[in-house]
């Protein structure tokens, strides 16, 4: 395998070529973000109607109360998982390839929970109540019920949103002083000089921030892993067949990881390809997201094996009776859909040629995050059509155009923002490729000392 | 005497080490290398912090305080309302339910943690700041910068000693 980055490429043309991108990306930008607007003024379009014509529209009803929006949730706060989680686990680990790839991975994180928490807004049909799954007292004595698993959903959201934007913030200061010093004119400038904060990099400073992005990376890790199992818990607390399994959370954090990672490759691709980043997002760098991508699909795999033989073997009829409904019922081409994208498919990663093959891994990251939303649909819509009541039996509900353009318009939204991030912020962190490249080329010349000592000694 | 600033720019770590060495062990009149040297880098460069001289980080102190404040404060919170039985009535069960508790003051308590460990790097570093008395761009791209304050009569030798390790370029200001 070659090298993460070429350890020769100047330290000025890193600024050059990042600070590129934020005035020229290819039209394929402009075409993509085109796109997304589209897209997202669809769902505008169906909440618009929804909002004026009440919750029946969308085609939820009881049982099926939760449906489409709440399969979205999980999904987009899944996506959101691997952006920070994975930056802190590889920054205290030192793995410094992910030095290229890791700010758009956090901004992902930050858009992906944003694009999340509309839904729990979208859902509530009277968006303007929202404020009541916040904590606070209220003039009604209507108070939180601080022992649900909602509430805390929303506490551990909002904790993981705030935190990963001041990650991703923190991590960018000295950048931000890079465009503040490159950039000479217009709003772009005062808006860097605001937000680098007059970063000079002293040793002061680095020394204070080293330590700070250490302690906020190893916060965000348990935080990551209690956000997925909180929200795991909004269903396995409840004694609904099919969710209350005690697997439930490891299984819904393996999941987020493992869509997360999917999207990370998609983005990877499409950023790679926009902003011409074929020196920092290199093949081996692809690679070795695709084979972590790999060990994750099969830690998914192996916690659905787990949690189908718990059900099958506990006795528990009525779950039992909505694995078998999964399987043969009204949902068994998606459940189908679900197994083959999610535990199937994966294996096209183990192919060493296709790890580096750009087109296939794009496809295969495509239909593994496919597989990633019906895994979540599958979660919520099949047992609220074969519940633990008889009137709930057999009670199937597709959900209605409106619930699918508002799915769709998401994925729009989080495009949107996402683009306009990477053209107005540094996509690429400037400075930790720059100490990448640094202790690489000095790793290489330590090496080649070592040789040449060997090859005198041997003589 | 007036106090006057000196920055000096070099192509790379070595070279600074090697200035940043010769500082602290001259003996200058009017300049004390402890305080009146700043190194300035583009990349985070532990090696900088060895020779310029062990000096501590209190960051983490921040955190402990930020994060102890914000499990305690979330549990004081959410137990303080349900212990007002006009606000919430309990119907027998218990009045401050630990183990759901727990799960908010644990996120709290992160919140908290990482909120108060940013104020604690802002603060410690002297952030947000008006630019120091000499910049360069320069600092930002590739090249190591070496900021001194001295008084008057003491700028002809550091001048002497970075001229000596090939700085790119010197740049003087009067100190405000």
């Amino acid at each position: 395998m070659g090298k993460d980055i070429r350890e020769d490429i100047a330290w000025a043309q890193i600024n050059k070529d990042v600070l590129k991108s934020l005035e020229s990306p290819r039209k394929a930008y402009w075409v993509i973000l085109l796109v997304a607007l589209l897209v997202f003024g669809v769902g505008v379009g169906c909440e618009v109607y929804q909002y004026n014509m009440g919750m029946g529209v969308a085609n939820l009803d009881n049982p099926h109360v939760w449906g489409l929006y709440i399969a979205s949730f999980i999904f987009w706060i899944g996506m959101s998982h691997s952006g920070t989680l994975l930056s802190a686990i590889l920054h205290l680990m030192h793995a410094d390839w992910r030095k290229p790839i890791y700010r758009f991975a956090e901004a992902m994180t930050t858009f992906s929970l944003l694009t999340a928490a509309l839904f729990v807004a979208v859902h509530l049909g009277r968006v303007w109540q929202i404020y009541y799954a916040l904590p606070y007292p209220n003039e009604r004595w209507a108070w939180p019920n601080f022992q649900s698993p909602l509430l805390w959903d929303a506490m551990a959201v909002f904790t993981y949103l705030s935190s990963s934007m001041i990650f991703l913030y923190v991590g960018m200061i000295p950048d931000l002083a890079i465009c503040r010093d490159n950039i000479h004119q217009g709003w772009r400038k005062k808006v860097y000089t605001i937000l680098a904060l007059g970063w000079e990099g002293t040793d002061r400073q680095w020394r204070n921030f080293r330590m700070t992005y250490l302690t906020v990376a190893c916060f965000l890790i348990p935080l990551a892993v209690s956000v997925h199992s909180i929200v795991a818990g909004d269903f396995a607390m409840s004694q609904q067949p099919g969710w209350h399994v005690t697997s439930f959370p490891p299984y819904f954090v393996a999941g987020a990881l493992y869509s997360g990672c999917a999207a990370i490759i998609s983005l990877f691709v499409i950023l790679r390809y926009v902003f011409r980043f074929e020196e920092y997002m290199t093949l081996p760098i692809l690679k070795k997201i695709v084979r972590l991508t790999f060990a994750i699909a099969m830690v998914w795999t192996y916690l659905n094996c787990i949690e189908f033989a718990s059900v099958w073997y506990s006795h528990d009829e009525a779950a039992k009776g909505v694995l078998i409904q999964k399987a043969i019922g009204p949902y068994a081409p998606f459940w189908w859909a679900m197994i083959f994208c999610g535990s199937v498919v994966p294996f096209a990663m183990m192919v060493k040629k296709w790890q580096t093959n750009i087109p296939i891994m794009f496809a295969v990251s495509l239909l593994l995050n496919l597989g990633m939303f019906l895994e979540r649909w599958m979660i919520v819509s099949p047992t609220f059509s074969h519940g633990i009541y008889p009137w709930t039996f057999d009670h199937d509900q597709w959900p209605s155009m409106v619930q699918w353009g508002m799915v769709f318009g998401s994925f729009g939204w989080f495009t949107l923002l996402f683009l306009v991030f990477c053209k107005v912020f540094p996509s690429v962190s400037m400075y930790e490729v720059k100490e990448m490249v640094y202790h690489r080329s000095l790793q290489s010349k330590k090496e080649a000392a070592g040789e040449e000592l060997a090859v005198k000694g041997a003589n | 005497m007036s106090q006057r600033y000196l920055l000096a720019l070099y192509n790379n770590f070595d070279e600074a080490e090697a200035v940043v060495k010769e500082l602290r062990t001259a003996d200058i009149k009017g300049f004390n290398a402890a305080n009146d040297m700043v190194v300035k880098s583009p990349i985070e460069h532990p090696e900088v912090e060895e020779f310029i001289g062990n000096k501590p980080v209190y960051v983490q102190w921040f955190t402990l305080l930020g994060a102890s404040l914000g499990g305690f404060l979330a549990f004081w919170l959410i137990s303080g309302s349900q212990a007002n039985f006009y606000a919430q009535m309990k119907g027998g069960k218990p009045i401050v339910p630990f183990p759901p508790n727990f799960v908010l003051t644990y996120e709290m308590f992160i919140l908290g943690g990482v909120y108060i460990t940013v104020l604690g790097f802002l603060i410690l570093s002297g952030l947000p700041a008006r630019r120091s008395p000499l910049y360069s761009a320069k600092v930002s791209e590739d090249q190591i910068g070496v900021l001194v304050k001295g008084d008057e009569g003491s700028v002809p030798k550091l001048r002497e000693i970075f001229t000596k390790h090939k700085a790119l370029e010197i740049q003087e200001e009067a100190g405000r």
